[in-house]
């Protein structure tokens, strides 16, 4: 994994084609524009849908990356910048999802609710290894805070992205790489 | 008495903040070398040399090894001989872990309260642990605890019957649960005894553990349960593989007759610590 000869190159946004070719297990690196946000904006985001009031970006197509990154040498870097917990995201990703947003990046497996909600609107969930943040941070050539900058790290953030290692774990076929790895090492 | 004076005591914290967030331990990178070797999947072993390549990087660019600089979990052992001077201990404690997040630019990622939630800016209050042992030396460990393997903590108040197998089951069911989000390999600190709060302690403690320094009384134990978790499945960063843990710490305290506390505290691959004696 994560060879750049070898991977997949998918750029974000992403379009329903592009969706359907990927599977779990697949390696892809991730190019274009990701949106960076965790716990406090989700809960924003979930009660903004709720009121019925304007999302701060357009979500169609878009990739969200679970992250709150060090700060980096400028306004526009980051510093370290790995995956979160993806799992503390499940009670608002399935609205999200059925407002557009197509793909996440993040660790750790999903709820029921969230892996049915890819499967039904087309969307892809991946993994990027958790813990290997200076290396990641890398990959965002391009940082800027779109809303929220009183949260600190936890603001939203919009990144460019050049190659980002992941891996896909929930496809739109109903795939979950992450149950199908455990499965390899209890068949030996 | 021998005096230290509280300046000397923030300086030295503030920097094994700092060092510990940038440098890994050695002998969590020679763990992560030797696992490479012995691990089967191909997948496993890119993991494996991400996270290495990944060490490397921080270390070189003075980088945080994670994003998660963690909340410091910082453990003093004071020698009862000593007297510290010039201020309080707790102050400086949290004076040298605001100035480290700063000037290391690590991320704040404490929150003042755990409902109000509002960042304090520079990760204090720090968690501090304190023991008073013999001699007239002050120990420090610096413990940067990410949340992702903190999370996924457990304690069970067992039956005395249930004995070592209700141990094991429980440590492999918590482990099972973790899965990739305690960014595996993991390291797991299991306490064994003591009451409800103490087996928790001894769980945290167990994960501050060198590596290579193994229990006098449990060593067997801890082997067993590392052969069995790394017979899940779950692998390096979850992708599968045969390295789920480097290591199964364990430490143990006497306990009531009516009780079999057992704690599990998860650290992740990421196992930082940096420890002085002044």
């Amino acid at each position: 994994m994560l060879i750049p000869s070898q991977a997949l190159r998918i750029t974000a946004p992403l379009d329903e084609e592009t969706i359907s070719g990927l599977h779990a297990g697949d390696e892809v690196l991730v190019n274009g524009v990701v949106f960076g946000a965790r716990d406090a904006v989700h809960i924003k985001l979930a009660e903004l849908i709720r009121t019925g009031a304007k999302l701060p970006f357009d979500i169609t197509g878009q990739i969200i990356y679970y992250v709150g990154p060090t700060p980096g040498r400028s306004e526009h870097d980051v510093g370290s910048a790995g995956p979160t917990t993806s799992s503390r995201m499940d009670f608002c990703t399935p609205l999200l999802i059925s407002r557009g947003l197509k793909g996440m990046i993040g660790k750790g497996s999903r709820s029921r609710e969230v892996t049915e909600a890819i499967v039904k609107y087309k969307a892809v969930y991946l993994g990027a290894v958790g813990g290997i943040g200076a290396l990641l941070g890398e990959k965002i050539v391009h940082a800027e805070i779109v809303a929220y900058g009183e949260l600190g790290p936890e603001a939203l953030w919009k990144f460019t992205v050049k190659d980002f290692p992941v891996v896909v774990i929930n496809d739109v076929y109903g795939g979950d790489w992450y149950k199908e790895v455990k499965a390899v090492v209890s068949e030996q | 008495m021998r005096k230290i004076e509280v300046s000397r005591i923030k300086d030295e914290v503030k920097r094994l903040w700092m060092e510990a967030n940038f440098v890994l331990p050695d002998d969590v990178m020679d763990a992560l070398g030797e696992a490479k070797k012995r691990e089967s999947s191909e997948m496993g072993r890119e993991v494996l040399g991400k996270i290495v390549e990944n060490a490397l990087i921080a270390k070189r660019k003075r980088v945080p090894i994670c994003q998660d600089t963690g909340i410091p979990v910082v453990f003093v052992f004071a020698g009862q001989e000593v007297q510290i001077t010039g201020g309080r201990l707790e102050e400086a404690i949290e004076q040298g872990i605001g100035e480290g997040t700063w000037e290391g630019s690590l991320r704040s990622s404490v929150v003042n309260d755990a409902l109000a939630r509002v960042n304090t800016g520079d990760n204090t209050p720090p968690v501090v642990h304190m023991e008073i042992v013999s001699g007239d030396g002050l120990k420090i460990i610096v413990m940067p605890k990410g949340a992702g393997s903190e999370n996924m903590s457990g304690l069970a108040m067992l039956k005395p019957a249930d004995g070592k197998n209700g141990v094991k089951a429980f440590v492999l069911k918590q482990v099972e649960n973790a899965g990739a989000n305690a960014c595996p390999p993991m390291v797991v600190g299991v306490g064994i005894g003591g009451t409800a709060e103490k087996a928790m302690q001894l769980a945290k403690k167990a994960c501050a553990r060198p590596l290579t320094e193994k229990s006098r009384e449990m060593a067997e134990f801890e082997g067993e349960l590392l052969e069995e978790i790394n017979c899940l499945g779950i692998g390096p960063a979850g992708l599968g593989g045969r390295t789920t843990a480097l290591a199964v710490n364990i430490e143990t305290a006497a306990c009531h007759m009516a009780s079999l506390p057992v704690a599990v505290n998860i650290n992740c691959h990421a196992c930082r610590r940096k420890e002085a004696i002044l």
